[in-house]
């Protein structure tokens, strides 16, 4: 690990207005969908970003590559503000940084052949020739794995581990130095996951690539992982290294999120003791004061309804290796 | 005894493209109060299994031959009316999506309370709510008088399911088919959901087969499970014995690709490589030996002779690979 920071988010907000009133011609409600999110990001690592439903995790993915604009807070690329770029500044931006989307049927156009998807980034920043673009594409759909005789083909001749490795080839045209990938492979078989997952630490490797992975579930971010965040409700509650994070988990809804993951192993099930969370989520819209977990939490108290803990470095960690957000970790 | 056998089911589409072979010779059985697991991946023709099960599979051109056994009675053979009187009252199902399968225009009292008057036509309106109310409050909704007026949209992703499930045990099936029905949630809502269908079934006695592709939720509540690649059962086993000696290399392949929470940093997945077979064109011989890395072993018999499903070991395989080795697939110890 180099240590020197790609990407930083500086506490981050995005609240969506929800509702309105027609006398006040102004939103009654703001959805708080991330809260005061800040990370950063070492060049050639990548940084898991896991939660549930509404947590906000896709949000977050957005804002990092400015797709939406935060509320407040910035996002700093290589150096640069993103979050205080100019339209055109931010063309210049996005070669830097690329998203993958988690559903690859509606992530290209159906009517584009994939030679012509994959090379759109580099027509729209025209960055090369039309033959130049060719013999780009070509390259990248080797590089992912594609028959690059395939040019021609349309989205619907190919499986759904193919147009992923085709909307991974798309965000890889620019040479971006990061890349989001929300969920890339949630919507993929079991053992064409494994797959796409291998490809994208080889692509790490090769190009030094820096990856954001946004995912649901602990399990898939084991394997590629340098840094683990997880989000309840807007807010990080709880990052570190993974080791540090699985095996000494700190924050209760991450223990609760782990407990919850299905083993394949039967011999594994018995033993475990598995943490079922009571409820659902609370509205992002009207979140718990004070911890937004307590309304779930086995351990919350007085305390926790009144004072918001703040994310600081888990007891007994070195500093920076793992931060916890709870009045009592473990 | 046997509550349901289900013999050379075969289902195939008719579609512009060709046909598509989507289930090719399934048999199974499945005892009172068991829990059977039918797992595989997109167009493993598992879904289709199911549907079968209650003639469910719709389309302008659905060609279904062998036999569906409900205590003896086969309900590919019954007329429609009398399927009517077994979908919901002695097979049940719950869908994938919770919001899809509830109707967004009704209380969900009235739809469960519906469930029951299909086949209890003398309930009285007064009966229909009281028994709503008491199924609301079996599966965990929260303040059921009060919800019990509400509308699907009212409800999060969990508690629809909850819903889904009640109007399905509202008429205490014999089996309850689950297809996938916790794909559409949250890991945690996932975890309560489980539990819930494990308590019903203690509660109601009823058998349940589980559709799903995640071999985590299988080796949580199932004992038996049945695997599928291309129409066809590969490998069927007490899950004790298949996830931790499976005897098919394509099992094998699943379990080697699920991702483990205790695995090591950058670690390399192994993959199977290549994808799934068209349904229209499948490989001649056994359909899973362009991915299989033993194909090339056998003098090309996997390339020309379909596999049987044969007894190997506790369970049984369809795979041409000596016994031996098939008991020996992953080299020994179980290294995961």
């Amino acid at each position: 690990m180099s240590g020197e920071v790609v990407l930083e988010a500086r506490s981050l907000v995005k609240w969506f207005p929800t509702g309105s009133s027609k006398l006040l011609n102004r939103p009654t409600d703001m959805l708080q969908a991330v809260d005061g999110v800040s990370f950063s990001l070492d060049r050639g690592t990548t940084l898991a970003v896991v939660g549930e439903s509404g947590c906000g995790k896709s949000t977050l993915g957005r804002l990092l590559a400015r797709l939406i604009e935060p509320t407040s807070g910035s996002v700093i690329l290589d150096g640069t503000d993103v979050t205080a770029a100019s339209s055109k500044e931010l063309l210049a931006l996005r070669r830097d940084i690329q998203v993958v989307f988690q559903d690859p049927y509606a992530c290209l156009n159906p009517r584009h052949s994939i030679g012509q998807s994959i090379g759109t980034p580099i027509r729209i920043q025209k960055t090369l020739s039309r033959a130049g673009e060719k013999e780009r594409v070509r390259e990248l759909m080797g590089l992912v794995g594609l028959n690059p005789e395939h040019y021609n083909r349309f989205p619907h001749e190919f499986s759904g581990g193919q147009r992923q490795r085709a909307g991974i080839a798309r965000a890889l045209a620019l040479s971006p130095k990061v890349i989001v990938a929300d969920e890339p492979v949630s919507a993929l078989d079991v053992s064409i996951q494994a797959q796409i997952l291998n490809l994208m630490e080889d692509l790490q490797r090769q190009l030094g690539l820096s990856y954001v992975f946004i995912a649901h579930d602990l399990s898939v971010v084991r394997h590629i992982a340098d840094r683990v965040a997880v989000m309840y409700l807007g807010k990080i509650v709880e990052i570190g290294d993974p080791e540090s994070v699985y095996d000494t988990t700190a924050h209760p809804y991450s223990r609760a999120l782990l407990s919850a993951v299905p083993v394949a192993d039967p011999r594994n099930a018995s033993r475990r003791t598995r943490i079922v969370l009571t409820g659902d989520v609370p509205s992002p819209v009207d979140p718990p004061s004070g911890c937004r977990f307590r309304t779930r939490c086995p351990k919350a108290e007085a305390r926790c309804a009144t004072e918001e803990p703040l994310l600081v470095d888990a007891p007994g960690r070195r500093a920076g290796e793992h931060l916890v957000a709870c009045h009592f970790p473990d | 005894m046997t509550l349901l056998s289900v013999r050379d089911l075969r289902v195939t589409f008719g579609t512009a493209d060709g046909d598509v072979h989507a289930v090719k010779g399934v048999s199974f059985d499945v005892s009172p109060g068991e829990t059977v697991a039918i797992v595989g991946e997109s167009g493993s023709g598992k879904s289709v299994t199911a549907n079968s099960l209650l003639r469910l599979n719709f389309g302008a051109d659905v060609r279904t031959s062998g036999q569906v056994l409900l205590e003896g009675r086969d309900i590919l053979a019954m007329s429609d009316e009398e399927v009517r009187h077994v979908r919901g009252r002695e097979v049940a199902m719950i869908f994938q999506d919770p919001l899809t399968a509830l109707n967004p225009f009704y209380s969900v009292g009235r739809q469960i309370g519906e469930a029951y008057a299909v086949h209890h036509p003398e309930a009285s309106k007064k009966e229909l709510r009281e028994i709503a109310l008491d199924s609301l409050h079996k599966v965990g909704i929260p303040e059921p008088g009060k919800r019990i007026d509400q509308h699907p949209h009212e409800f999060s992703g969990g508690m629809r399911q909850r819903i889904v499930i009640a109007i399905a045990l509202v008429n205490s099936p014999k089996i309850l088919i689950a297809d996938e029905p916790t794909t559409a949630l949250d890991v945690t809502v996932q975890a309560q959901i489980l539990e819930l269908i494990a308590a019903m079934q203690a509660e109601h006695g009823s058998a349940v087969i589980l559709i799903t592709h995640d071999l985590g939720v299988v080796a949580e509540i199932t004992e038996r499970v049945m695997v599928m690649y291309a129409g066809r059962v590969v490998e069927s086993a007490a899950v004790a014995d298949a996830f931790v000696t499976p005897t098919h290399p394509y099992t094998r392949g699943l379990l080697k690709s699920v991702k483990s929470l205790d695995s090591v940093r950058h670690e390399r997945l192994e993959s199977i490589p290549g994808i799934p077979p068209s349904l229209i064109n499948l490989p001649s011989g056994c359909p899973f030996h362009p991915r299989c890395a033993h194909a090339d072993s056998l003098a090309g018999r996997c390339s020309t002779e379909v596999p049987e499903l044969r007894r190997v070991g506790p369970g049984s395989s369809a795979c041409h690979l000596p016994d031996e080795r098939l008991l020996n697939l992953l080299g020994g110890a179980h290294e995961r």
